[in-house]
């Protein structure tokens, strides 16, 4: 931890540029959608921003319910331990 | 008599602890290398075969499906090879290579009584990868990998005995479910390919591994089973359920896992699903998807693995809620990693984007709806898990103060390679489109994929992104997660005490009972006495049935 020269990523204000950078590339990629001809096996599949849209929907709803599972299915970390120290009792 | 490959890496095994230094470097990555060499030079077709106790025997095969899935294994072989030279260990870095040749050999079985001596080998050979961590901790998680691949070996042998039985022979070719020894056979590669709920022994235990030895479990055995599913049930129909249960259920429990390595674990479950659905479908373009995504896999989740092992070599741990920040003291190996993480979210110029794309367009070919959108959530899915989380969590995320060096040289090198090997087959698919087992007419790189498959994942970035800046994504903690191996470390142990008590109170009921006891008990033993019925000479098959029974008895009560 001695002589550490702050690196770009610590200033907050650079990760805010990056995360506006991202935004930009999500955008341009939606807008992408307009100028190639899709080949659709999927009717569904040609909507426009189908992929972007499924995608961030889909993550969302990952995270959110894997939160939510998380209240059934969070134990201690030593949860398994304690049985196998049941002899040293 | 041709050469077999495995037989040259497993023979040459032998000769690693007798050396040291560098002759037994050299000696460790020339063997695979060699084998390589042997295995493309051998000619297709079947090599010689034997008889032996009237079964005919035929250990080498080679045909595209088992020379694309044993040049993978190979090179995974060099790879771990390199990850380990650094060792001090004879013992890990022999059954390193017998474990490799294990798969080689199982791949290139002719018929099922060789598979299955492979199958077994696999399983023990690998089973000291976890033990070498030499604790209490790994010990047991051993034991239960141990368990869970010899009840994979028994059903396999019980199968094998099921088909001669019935006359159909010891050949390794389509076995299909129409027979119960095909449905013991798809048990036996369902314990070790993960199906749903037999999956529990592989998030439990791959975590406990050595460093070196999570990198190896990664690349073999699953892959192996793969290999077995898609030789044995091409075209299976409820291969496509159970692959696309496989690629959505692990996701969910990736994203809260804290121990970075279990989240590769359950992400290796997902791509495996993947592979699954693959077999399933079947078909040339279905077979050569899972192929290739399986000779792809072997590299990017040994790639992340290793990165992952690098981290918890420096640091001394590999849990999300410890990490942070490791960018600025291992940046080398930040960067490799991300390579790792970008080839298995299927980024375009990045091998999954050129092999899990066969899949997707075999499921889409056959417009099976359900099943696509499945695979496409779960590619999503792994893109938020392993694309973004292991890195995020290990190397930025809050700088958790590790000021550390970066992993020795060789385990660089073998990351280096994985990453070449990952970016050649995204930049140049046909590298490995040209030796899978079946002629196909299919182009990754076209705009609507490049679009299509960019837009999936940038927006999925941009959902995590949203999610941490919001502060809605669920943080890092020390915990451990239920799944279904709860029913063997947790219920059935605690049934079998409560048992065990509740006998003894029993006993204690009192006198009375004792008394009625002691007359039950006359009664009960007369036929074990002298002149009962079971002192009779009893024929040698019943006693060795019991006798088996009784062994694997007392053998589960006490590995549980």
């Amino acid at each position: 931890m001695n002589d550490d020269d702050p690196r770009w990523l610590d200033n907050p204000r650079n990760v805010t540029r990056v995360v506006y950078g991202l935004a930009v590339l999500c955008a341009l990629a939606l807008v992408a959608d307009l100028f190639y001809r899709k080949h659709p096996h999927f009717g569904f599949e040609g909507w426009f921003g189908f992929y972007p849209v499924y995608g961030f929907i889909g993550s969302v709803g990952l995270v959110l319910s894997a939160k939510w599972l998380r209240r059934w299915l969070r134990r201690d970390e030593d949860y398994y331990q304690r049985p196998e120290h049941r002899d040293d009792d | 008599m041709t050469t077999s490959p495995a037989l040259l890496l497993m023979v040459g095994a032998l000769g690693v602890p007798l050396l040291r230094g560098w002759p037994r470097r050299v000696l460790m990555v020339a063997l695979p290398i060699a084998a390589l060499v042997v295995l493309w030079l051998l000619p297709e077709g079947t090599g010689a075969t034997f008889e032996f106790l009237g079964l005919v025997l035929n250990p080498v095969r080679v045909d595209g499906l088992s020379r694309v899935f044993a040049t993978g294994f190979l090179i995974a072989a060099v790879l771990t090879a390199v990850y380990a030279l650094h060792l001090r260990d004879s013992v890990q870095q022999t059954v390193i290579l017998i474990y490799a040749a294990s798969a080689v050999g199982g791949t290139l079985a002719g018929d099922l009584l060789t598979l299955f001596v492979f199958w077994e080998l696999a399983g023990l050979s690998s089973a000291l990868l976890i033990w070498a961590g030499r604790t209490e901790r790994s010990h047991r998680a051993a034991m239960r990998y141990l368990v869970a691949q010899t009840i994979s070996g028994l059903l396999m042998l019980a199968g094998i005995v099921f088909r001669v039985a019935s006359g159909e022979g010891l050949e390794f070719s389509y076995l299909g479910l129409d027979g119960p020894g095909g449905v013991l056979i798809l048990l036996a590669v369902g314990i070790k390919c993960a199906f749903p709920v037999l999956h529990a022994w592989l998030t439990d235990t791959y975590p406990e591994a050595t460093i070196v030895g999570a990198v190896a479990l990664s690349a073999f055995t699953t892959k192996f089973a793969v290999y077995t599913l898609a030789r044995g049930f091409p075209g299976a129909e409820p291969l496509v359920w159970i692959g696309a249960i496989m690629t959505v259920f692990p996701i969910f429990y990736a994203v809260i896992e804290n121990d970075l390595r279990r989240v590769l674990a359950y992400s290796m479950i997902n791509q495996l699903g993947f592979m699954v659905v693959g077999v399933g479908i079947g078909g040339s373009l279905g077979i050569n998807g899972a192929s290739a995504h399986a000779v792809a896999d072997m590299v990017f989740k040994g790639l992340l693995f290793m990165s992952m092992g690098a981290v918890l070599m420096r640091t001394g741990t590999v849990k999300g809620s410890e990490l942070g920040g490791l960018y600025k003291s291992m940046p080398q190996t930040t960067a490799l990693c991300i390579v790792g993480a970008a080839s298995i979210s299927a980024f375009p110029l990045f091998s999954g984007f050129a092999t899990k794309s066969l899949i997707l367009e075999a499921v889409a070919q056959e417009h099976r709806t359900v099943i696509w959108l499945l695979l496409l959530f779960a590619s999503a899915g792994v893109f938020h898990h392993a694309g973004i989380k292991i890195p995020y969590f290990a190397f930025f995320a809050h700088d958790r103060g590790y000021r550390v060096a970066e992993p020795p040289v060789n385990m660089r090198a073998a990351m280096a390679l994985a990453a070449v090997v990952c970016v050649a087959i995204g930049v140049a698919p046909a590298l490995l489109y040209g030796i899978l087992p079946h002629d196909m007419d299919y182009v990754p790189y076209t705009t609507p994929h490049v679009v299509n498959q960019l837009q999936l994942l940038l927006l999925a970035s941009m959902a995590f992104t949203v999610l941490i800046r919001t502060g809605l994504y669920p943080p890092e903690l020390r915990s451990v997660n239920l799944d279904f191996d709860v029913v063997y470390r947790r219920i059935l142990p605690s049934s079998w005490h409560a048992l065990n008590d509740g006998v003894v109170r029993v006993r204690n009921l009192g006198a009375p009972l004792r008394r009625h006891a002691a007359r039950v008990w006359e009664v009960g033993t007369g036929p074990l006495r002298l002149e009962g019925q079971t002192a009779v000479g009893w024929s040698t098959h019943l006693m060795v049935w019991w006798v088996v029974l009784l062994l694997g008895l007392v053998l589960l009560l006490t590995l549980l």
